[in-house]
C-alpha cells in the first residue's frame, strides 16, 4: 500500500547461507512471533520469508502462563507466554508437514529443561524432511525450571550444544540470552561446543506494575522486553560477538524497517530476524526484503557480505 | 480472509465527550466482515504506542465498503487515534476474530450492552434485523451523553431500552436490574452481551437462571490479534489446561464457556 511500483532487480541475488541454513533470503521471522505460519496466511506468502522459525517447541505440551501476558511499554513490550506449546510430536505430526508442502524453509526452535530433553527433541527432529535449522533457545526467562540457567553458563552452553550437536546432522543455531554480564564467553562456548550459526538476541527480562492494584502487570511477574526499546543493546551485543566468534549471526531485537535491518548487518549479521515488528506488520519480512533489494541497487551492492560487519572497528 | 489496508477516512466526529465515531472505506476488508468480529488498528506511524489496537466493527456498509468503529478515548493509542482526519487514512488490519453466531429469523434476540460495549451489538443489531429476527436492545451507561448508539439503533428500527446511573435517561440504575425489572425471559430466545466483565457474569448469570443461551464477547491485551503470539489467552470451563486465544477462537464465547 502506498508503495510506488518499482521492481527490485530479479538478479540481485539476497540468499544467504547461515552456517548451512540455506535461506534465499536474509530475513527470517522469529521464533514465538509468527506462530507455525498459518496464522498469517493471507497476508504474506510465508514461502518468500528467509527462513520461518516456529514458535518455541518442547519435549511435552504446555500450556503456557497465566494472564495477563502481555504488555505494552514503551517501544516495546513485555511477554511472558510460558512456553505454550502442543509439544515437539505435535509439531513434527501436524505442522512440519504442512509447512514442508507449502516450500517454506522452516527453523525449529527447541527448549527443554535439561541437557538430556534437549538432545532428546534434537535426536526427534533429525531424519525429518523439511528443517532447515534448529534454533536452541537457551535463553528463555519465562519458565522456571530452565531456560536461564544454560544461557548464562559458558559451561553449560558448551555441553547443552555439543550434547545437541551429537544427536543431528540439522544445523544448530544457539539462542543467546542478553541477560549476562559477558555474551562474548557464552558465543565463545556455544562456538566450542559445535554450534553452525548464532541466533541473538532474545528478550530482556523485565517487568511492568499496575499501580491502581499494586501488583505486578503480568501474571508470571517478570516478562521479556522486545522491540524497538532492545534494539542498541541487540547491536552492541552483535558488534561484541562478532569480533570474538567467527559463526555466521542472525540478528534481531527491534527491527522494524530495512534501516534497522542494515544496522544489524554492519555490525557483523549475515541475516536478520524481525519479532515484535511482525505483530505490527505482518508483511514486514517481505517488506524488508523488497527495500533491501532497493537499498542494495541504489548503492551499487552486489551482496549483503559487502557492507556486513561495514561499522565494526 | 483478513486484509491490512489503509483505509481512507469518510467521518471521524467526537460523538459525546470522549467518544468518536470513526468511518473509513475499506473495499477489501468489508465484504467479509461479521458481527462481532473486530480490525487491529494502528493508531500511529510511530514507535510508541507500537502495537496495534483492537476494535469492535460497530458498523459495516457493505454497499459502500466502509466500516464504523465507536471508541472511547482510555489512553495513548486511543488518544492518537482522534487526531486522523477525514481524507487521511488509518491502517486498519481485519476482519478478525470469531463473530457472533447468528439467530435464525422470527427468534428474539436481547442484546445486552455496557457503556462502549454497545459497539458490537449495534451491528449485530443490524443484521439480525435484516435476516428476520427480532431485535431487543438494552444499554447501560453513566448518564445520558454516553448514550451514543441511540440515532443508529433508531435508524435500524429496533426495539431499544437506556439505563443509566445518574437518572438522566431511561431506567435509572444498573442495566441488570433493568434486564430483571423490565425483560420478560419468556420472550427471549438468546441473549447476547458485551461489557464490563462483571455485568457480562451477572447477566449470564441471569440468563442460565432462566434457561437461556447467550454469547458474550471478551477483552484482553492483544498484540498479533491473529493467534500467533499467544498473549491473548483465557481458560474456558471446558478446555481444562488448554488456554483459548481471544483474538482467534473468540472474542466471541458461549456464556456457558466463560468462568467470570
Ligand atoms: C476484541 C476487542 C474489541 C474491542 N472493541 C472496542 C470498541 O469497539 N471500542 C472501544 O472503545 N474499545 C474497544 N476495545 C478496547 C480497546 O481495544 C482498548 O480500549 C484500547 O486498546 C486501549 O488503547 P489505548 O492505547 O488508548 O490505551 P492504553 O494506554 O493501552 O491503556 C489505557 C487503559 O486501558 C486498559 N486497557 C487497554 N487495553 C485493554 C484491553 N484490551 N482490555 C482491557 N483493558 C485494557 C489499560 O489497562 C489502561 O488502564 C476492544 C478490545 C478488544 C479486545
Ligand atoms: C510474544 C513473544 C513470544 C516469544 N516466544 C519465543 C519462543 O517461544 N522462543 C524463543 O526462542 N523466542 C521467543 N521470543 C523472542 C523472539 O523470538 C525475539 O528473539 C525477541 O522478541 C526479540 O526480537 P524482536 O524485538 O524483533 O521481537 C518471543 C517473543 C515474543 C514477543
Ligand atoms: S493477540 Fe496474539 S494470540 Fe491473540
Amino acid at each position: 500500500m502506498g508503495k510506488e511500483i518499482f521492481m527490485p532487480d530479479e538478479e540481485l541475488d539476497l540468499s544467504v547461507n547461515l552456517g548451512g541454513i540455506i535461506m534465499k533470503n536474509p530475513v527470517a521471522v522469529a521464533s514465538g512471533t509468527f506462530g507455525y505460519g498459518g496464522e498469517y496466511e493471507g497476508f504474506i506468502d510465508i514461502a518468500d520469508i528467509g527462513a520461518v522459525i516456529v514458535k518455541g517447541t518442547t519435549l511435552e505440551p504446555r500450556c503456557g502462563n497465566l494472564p495477563p501476558r502481555i504488555f505494552e511499554t514503551p517501544s516495546g513490550m513485555l511477554n511472558a507466554i510460558g512456553l505454550e506449546n502442543p509439544g515437539v510430536g505435535i509439531f513434527l505430526q501436524e505442522y512440519l508437514p504442512r509447512l514442508r508442502d507449502q516450500g517454506v524453509t522452516v527453523i525449529a526452535n527447541i527448549a527443554g529443561n535439561t541437557i538430556e530433553e534437549y538432545a532428546r527433541m534434537a535426536a526427534m527432529l533429525e531424519g525429518n524432511r523439511g528443517i532447515a535449522g534448529m534454533e536452541m533457545n537457551i535463553s528463555c526467562p519465562n519458565v522456571k525450571e530452565g531456560g536461564l540457567q544454560f544461557g548464562v553458563d559458558p559451561d553449560m552452553v558448551y555441553k547443552v550444544v555439543k550434547a545437541v550437536k551429537e544427536e543431528t546432522s540439522i544445523p544448530v543455531m544457539p539462542k543467546l540470552s542478553p541477560n549476562v554480564s559477558d555474551i562474548t564467553a557464552i558465543a565463545q562456548a556455544a562456538e566450542a561446543g559445535g554450534a553452525a550459526a548464532l541466533s541473538m538476541i532474545n528478550t530482556l527480562m523485565g517487568m511492568a506494575v499496575d499501580v491502581e492494584r499494586r501488583k505486578p502487570v503480568l501474571g508470571n511477574i517478570f516478562g521479556g522486553l522486545s522491540g524497538p526499546a532492545i534494539k542498541p543493546v541487540a547491536l552492541r551485543m552483535i558488534y561484541q560477538v562478532y569480533k570474538a566468534v567467527k559463526l555466521p549471526i542472525l540478528g534481531g531485537g527491534g527491527i522494524m524497517n530495512y534501516i534497522d535491518a542494515l544496522e544489524f548487518i554492519m555490525v557483523g549479521a549475515s541475516a536478520v530476524s524481525v519479532g515484535t515488528g511482525n505483530f505490527v506488520n505482518p508483511c514486514l519480512a517481505r517488506d524488508l526484503v523488497w527495500d533491501l533489494k532497493k537499498y542494495c541497487i541504489a548503492n551499487n551492492i552486489k551482496s549483503i557480505e559487502e557492507i556486513r560487519g561495514a561499522a565494526v572497528q | 480472509m483478513p486484509f491490512i489496508e489503509n483505509g481512507l477516512v469518510l467521518r471521524h466526529i467526537e460523538v459525546s465527550r470522549d467518544m468518536y465515531e470513526l468511518e473509513f472505506i475499506a473495499p477489501a476488508i468489508a465484504p467479509d466482515c461479521r458481527p462481532g468480529q473486530f480490525v487491529h488498528i494502528r493508531s500511529g506511524l510511530d514507535n510508541n504506542p507500537l502495537l496495534r489496537r483492537p476494535l469492535s466493527l460497530y458498523d459495516v456498509d457493505k454497499k459502500l465498503g466502509s466500516i464504523t468503529l465507536l471508541y472511547k478515548v482510555v489512553g495513548k493509542g486511543t488518544n492518537l487515534l482522534t487526531r486522523i482526519r477525514p481524507k487521511e487514512y488509518v491502517d486498519a488490519m481485519g476482519p478478525l476474530g470469531r463473530g457472533f453466531s447468528l439467530l435464525p429469523p422470527r427468534k428474539t434476540a436481547l442484546l445486552v450492552g455496557g457503556g462502549v460495549g454497545i459497539a458490537p451489538l449495534v451491528y449485530l443489531a443490524r443484521v439480525l434485523q435484516q435476516q428476520g429476527c427480532k431485535v431487543k436492545v438494552i444499554h447501560g451507561v453513566e448518564s445520558r451523553r454516553e448514550l451514543v448508539a441511540l440515532g443508529k439503533l433508531r435508524e435500524i428500527g429496533v426495539e431499544f431500552l437506556p439505563s443509566t446511573m445518574d437518572g438522566s435517561a431511561g431506567y435509572k440504575g444498573l442495566v441488570t436490574d433493568l434486564l430483571l425489572k423490565k425483560v420478560n425471559p419468556a420472550d427471549i430466545d438468546f441473549v447476547y452481551c458485551c461489557g464490563p466483565e462483571k455485568m457480562m457474569a451477572r447477566v449470564s448469570e441471569i440468563a442460565r437462571e432462566n434457561g437461556i443461551a447467550g454469547e458474550v464477547s471478551l477483552e484482553e491485551y492483544m498484540a498479533c490479534g491473529v493467534g500467533a503470539c499467544l498473549g491473548c489467552a483465557r481458560k474456558l470451563k471446558s478446555s481444562d489446561a488448554q488456554y483459548k486465544k481471544i483474538c482467534k477462537d473468540g472474542p466471541v464465547f458461549g456464556m456457558e464457556e466463560i468462568e467470570f
